[in-house]
């Protein structure tokens, strides 16, 4: 897993989120860890499409459940 | 409802919570009231340069996060954190002990002119700049004008009766009036009841610029706000949230609750004729103000002070000169009238609510807060606007009037207990 990708998500989550940065876990799940509602979970997706130039389909949010996942997912979806 | 007090209908007001261009919290609003202070400055929130209005009423030292967790303070309109903050110092002056019983008697009637205006227009410029997937999923609930309301009954858990009116610049003064009407019938035990309006952003003041309703006053802000006077070009835009108490009588008094005023009279019309223009003999408005006293049963020559709506146009403020000589007569002359918009601007949607509490304060403290910059008189407004200086009078009953485009009139009298 690329150490980069997991700090950026993660300062990603702390900042839409306002949670903690020791919070936010490679294993934290967004809604049942870091208090996130359906409505946060659309503007962090948001914010992650941002900072990596990246689409995230409305039909693949799902795979996107912790902050482990998010991470694995972006790495599929950069240019190699 | 609970049922273990007899109930008379009567409602007074038992806290109140001002977030204003004259400060934050009642005293420090109420002072400057009584001392004339100007809350008017060049805009800061954005770059006035391109506008014809370059000055406005903000409340300099309001930040959201001293009111909200960090991610709501961060995101949402700053119309609802303003309204946060009232309802909180509004709870807290009150003293209220929330029980679980009382929360599901306690309602919010909170409404505002326009709702988030600032979350609409940034999220309109993103989808224009960006594209439509881009735009917050927080636009809907972040601009719609109730969520002022739905916050507010949110995080202090009250469920009783929960509505917002949207009535322009009569929405604050309707909702206290409304409000009113809910505890009087029985519907609740309290409510929170008001206003709010933040509409400085670009498109707020384009709009009204293009409405030709402003004043142009550029180089004199504090001097720029002055009804009745004969040089008066316009009306100043205010942003302000104004939350009250009200609460039934009885249970008001079986608490031991500081009570500012009973709320005795509510008159509602419409003009019935312009948009946004006043009947030119102020038909409604007159008629507001008689039906208020009539459903309190008092005559006209009982009201000692008349907060004006005195926007500082050049037709409103006739207009409602003219209205409260036909609703009062010969009394006209005699009654103290004020607009304290001359200190707070025109705060739109919560100016029923702030100048509503004025009324109350004004009862309280026997004092009435003047109109400032009242320098040439004007031969159409021709009646005691308490220029400049406030004055010590002895006020038994007191009348707020609010009106708005849409040809909405309001009138709320207010009673000392």
């Amino acid at each position: 897993m690329s150490e980069d990708i997991l700090s950026r998500v993660r300062k990603v989550t702390v900042e839409e989120l306002s949670v903690k940065e020791e919070e936010v876990l490679e294993t934290s799940s967004f809604q049942d860890d870091l208090g996130a509602d359906s409505l946060d979970v659309v503007e962090l997706v948001m914010a992650l499409e941002d900072e990596f130039g990246i689409e995230i389909p409305d039909d693949e949010v799902g795979e996107i459940k912790t902050v482990g996942a998010a991470v694995e997912y972006i790495e599929k979806k950069l240019p190699k | 409802m609970s049922q273990e007090l007899a109930r008379s209908g009567r409602v007074v007001i038992t806290g109140l919570g001002a977030v204003t261009p004259l400060g934050i919290g009642v005293e420090k609003f109420w002072q400057n009231c009584l001392n004339g202070v100007s809350g008017v400055h060049q805009i800061s929130l954005i770059d006035p340069e391109p506008f014809p209005t370059k000055i406005a009423a903000e409340v300099l030292d309001f930040q959201a996060e001293d009111w909200l967790d960090r991610k709501d303070a961060r995101r949402v309109d700053r119309a609802i954190a303003m309204t946060v903050a009232a309802a909180r110092l509004a709870l807290d002056d009150s003293t209220i002990q929330l029980t679980d019983e009382l929360k599901d008697d306690f309602g919010v009637f909170i409404g505002s002119g326009i709702g988030g205006l600032n979350v609409m227009h940034e999220q309109t410029r993103i989808m224009y700049e960006r594209g439509p997937s881009k735009v917050s999923p927080f636009w809907v609930p972040y601009m719609i004008a109730n969520m002022p309301g739905g916050i507010v009954s949110i995080l202090n858990d009250l469920r009783g009766p929960n509505v917002a009116a949207v009535t322009a610049c009569s929405t604050g003064a309707n909702s206290i009036g409304d409000a009113y009407h809910v505890i009087k019938r029985g519907d609740a035990t309290m409510m929170l009841a008001g206003g709010v309006e933040a509409p400085i952003n670009d498109i707020g003041v384009a709009a009204f610029c293009a409405a030709r309703a402003m004043s142009t006053r550029n180089d004199e802000p504090q001097r720029a706000s002055r009804p009745f006077d004969l040089d008066r070009d316009g009306f100043v835009m205010g942003e302000a949230a104004g939350v009250m108490v009200l609460e039934a009588y009885e249970h008001a008094i079986a608490r031991g609750a500081k009570i500012y005023a009973e709320i005795v009279g509510y008159g509602m019309t419409a003009d019935a004729y312009h948009i946004t223009g006043v009947h030119p003999e102020g038909r409604g408005a007159r008629n507001a103000m008689l039906r208020a006293l009539d459903r309190a049963g008092v005559t006209p020559d009982k009201v000692d002070y008349i907060n004006a709506h005195g926007t500082s146009t050049p037709i409103g403020d006739p207009a409602e000169t003219l209205a409260i000589k036909g609703a009062f007569g010969d009394h006209a002359h005699k009654v103290a009238i004020s607009s304290t918009k001359s200190m707070t601007g025109h705060t739109l949607g919560a100016a029923g609510a702030i100048e509503s509490m004025v009324c109350a304060l004004a009862i309280r403290d026997q004092k009435v807060p003047p109109t400032i910059n009242y320098e040439t008189p004007d031969p159409a407004c021709d009646l005691d606007y308490v220029p400049n200086v406030m004055r010590e009078l002895p006020i038994e009953y007191a009348l707020n009037n609010s009106f708005g485009f849409g040809g909405h009139n309001v009138s709320l009298l207010l009673k000392r207990v």
